[in-house]
């Protein structure tokens, strides 16, 4: 591999734990990242040179923070500058900065520098944004091209975005027990919601959204591997892991969705499902089932079943029941009743559906599984009508094509 | 005489490589690992998960579970075991039936193994 690639793949992997550490350092996220642009620089001549240091993330958080502060002794002029030499020490100085970066202190770093992108006030798409740039590293044009905007647009948003997070105050103390806590809910909704923007997308944008999931995935990790007994970080990491597995099935050639039922399942990817499955089991042993490991207890059932017969509907129907409990919605009941419809038949699904008519008129999905359920019930003339309703609410021309087939076969 | 190497690497890092990279990184190790077959002098070779999936068995007064990998690095690792085992819970039975006074066991699923060819 040459130079810059290596040295890229290392950066990259580096990247989240320099810019944080330098974060605390500066407490301004301009110079942190500046700071880490000019490791960056020095890395690219240095390293091919000198071989990779032993710990990337250390060398880059060192260099990133002795360039940092000769650029503010510049602008103030106050003293001459010690050039390169400053850190010819580099390995003495890189063992002790190592020893204190095992300290506990960067896992809240890291933390940090993910909250910090996940400001109430910012529209989700907006949060999700600044923290590909910040924390990923993604360029302008790679997020704007994820979003289908364009780059100007996008580099907007980050800067808007940016400002409210410099009027924010986070606190740069250690936190306590239940505010990492806090932080750590915050963070892991922010990366469920950047997996499901990569997620949801289909048709011609599909290929493009994928390293959304990519992302998210990769940032699930980070925080696990910073907090390994948090269940529901585990349950996160799982889910996320046993839905990317299904990836490659879940479109066809003409990019139109290809129903759970209806995939080719030898497309899955079975590593992805042996790792989830493994995580959902180590969740399991921890604590009282959270959001995320009812969502990824369901995924793995779905992950576990080789052909669509074998699938466990009576399990996936009971875990549409805890999560109704922990979080209760209409699309949690609505996706109970499909469950219940496989596990109990279409009658029971089609009096869950009752009370949801009113909250869910506007839903797609709604008037869609109404329309099967009422197919299935021999009610065809009723089921016509649902299914109209659901074309009506379509948001891809995918969704329109697969309720269009059903109506199609109701005149069989 | 029999050896065991190891392969150690940040996980961060090759979570990073391209899939250009991670299959050229295979395939160079597949023409060792066929040559070293067809030598018939090749064991078992195994991808672990990576370490966010590992569980540690550790041995004091009583053995205590620990969510994570193993950790210490006053202690070195000594030996390893490939077990088929049902699940997770069933792998840590076995190690907590391993464990000794001290020390400590760490699970890690393996992600692909290859039984090898023509140790004994």
């Amino acid at each position: 591999m040459s130079d810059v690639a290596w040295i890229g793949a290392a950066v990259q992997a580096a990247r989240p734990q320099a810019v944080a550490a330098l974060l605390r350092y500066f407490r301004d996220l301009d110079v942190a990242e500046e700071a880490f642009q000019e490791a960056c620089l020095r890395a690219l001549k240095s390293w091919p040179v000198n071989g990779p240091p032993r710990d990337p993330a250390a060398w880059l958080i060192f260099v990133g923070r002795n360039s940092a502060l000769d650029e503010l002794r510049r602008r103030n002029k106050q003293e001459e500058l010690p050039e390169d030499d400053a850190i010819s020490d580099l390995e003495d100085a890189e063992s002790t900065l190592v020893e204190r970066l095992d300290s506990s202190a960067y896992h809240d770093d890291v933390l940090r520098l993910l909250f910090i992108c996940c400001q109430p006030d910012l529209p989700a798409t907006q949060q999700i944004a600044l923290a590909l740039r910040i924390v990923s590293g993604l360029s302008v044009s790679e997020i704007a091209s994820a979003f289908l905007v364009t780059e100007a647009a996008m580099a907007q948003r980050i800067t808007r975005a940016k400002r409210a997070m410099a009027d924010s105050n986070v606190a740069f103390e250690t936190p306590g027990p239940v505010e990492r806590a806090e932080r750590l809910a915050t963070v892991a909704a922010m990366v469920y919601l950047l997996f499901n923007e990569g997620y949801s997308a289909s048709g011609g944008d599909a290929h493009v959204r994928l390293p959304l999931c990519e992302e998210a995935i990769r940032l699930a990790r980070l925080l696990l591997r910073l907090f390994p007994s948090e269940s529901e970080i585990i349950s996160l990491t799982a889910l996320l892991l046993l839905q990317h597995a299904r990836a490659a099935a879940r479109l066809d050639a003409n990019s139109n969705i290809v129903l759970l039922d209806d995939q080719d399942r030898s497309l899955w990817n079975q590593q992805l499902i042996a790792e989830g499955l493994v995580l959902v089991e180590k969740a399991r042993r921890l604590s009282q089932p959270g959001t995320y490991l009812v969502q990824a207890e369901i995924a793995a059932v779905h992950a576990s079943a080789r052909v669509p017969a074998d699938t466990d509907w009576q399990r996936i129907d009971e875990m549409y029941g805890v999560l109704e409990l922990l979080q209760p919605s209409p699309v949690v009941t609505l996706n109970r009743a499909v469950a219940a419809s496989k596990a109990r038949g279409p009658a029971v699904a089609l009096a869950m559906l009752e009370p949801l008519e009113k909250p869910l008129a506007g839903y797609f999905h709604y008037h869609g599984v109404k329309g099967a359920l009422l197919k299935e019930l021999g009610r065809k003339d009723e089921a016509r009508v649902a299914f109209n309703q659901a074309i009506s609410l379509a948001r891809t021309a995918a969704e329109a094509a697969h309720i269009r087939m059903n109506i199609d076969s109701l005149s069989k | 005489m029999f050896y065991c190497i190891l392969c150690y690497n940040l996980e961060s890092e090759v979570e990073a490589w391209s899939r250009e990279k991670e299959a050229a990184m295979l395939a160079k190790r597949d023409q060792v690992t066929q040559r070293l077959a067809a030598e018939g002098r090749l064991g078992p070779v195994g991808r672990l998960m990576p370490t966010t999936t590992a569980v540690t068995v550790r041995a004091s007064r009583e053995t205590l579970i620990l969510d994570g990998p193993f950790a210490e690095t006053k202690e070195q690792l000594l030996g390893l075991y490939f077990v088929e085992c049902r699940s997770l819970q069933d792998a840590l039975t076995v190690a907590r039936d391993l464990a000794g006074d001290t020390g400590a066991l760490e699970v890690r699923p393996v992600s692909t193994f290859y039984p090898g060819i023509g140790l004994q």
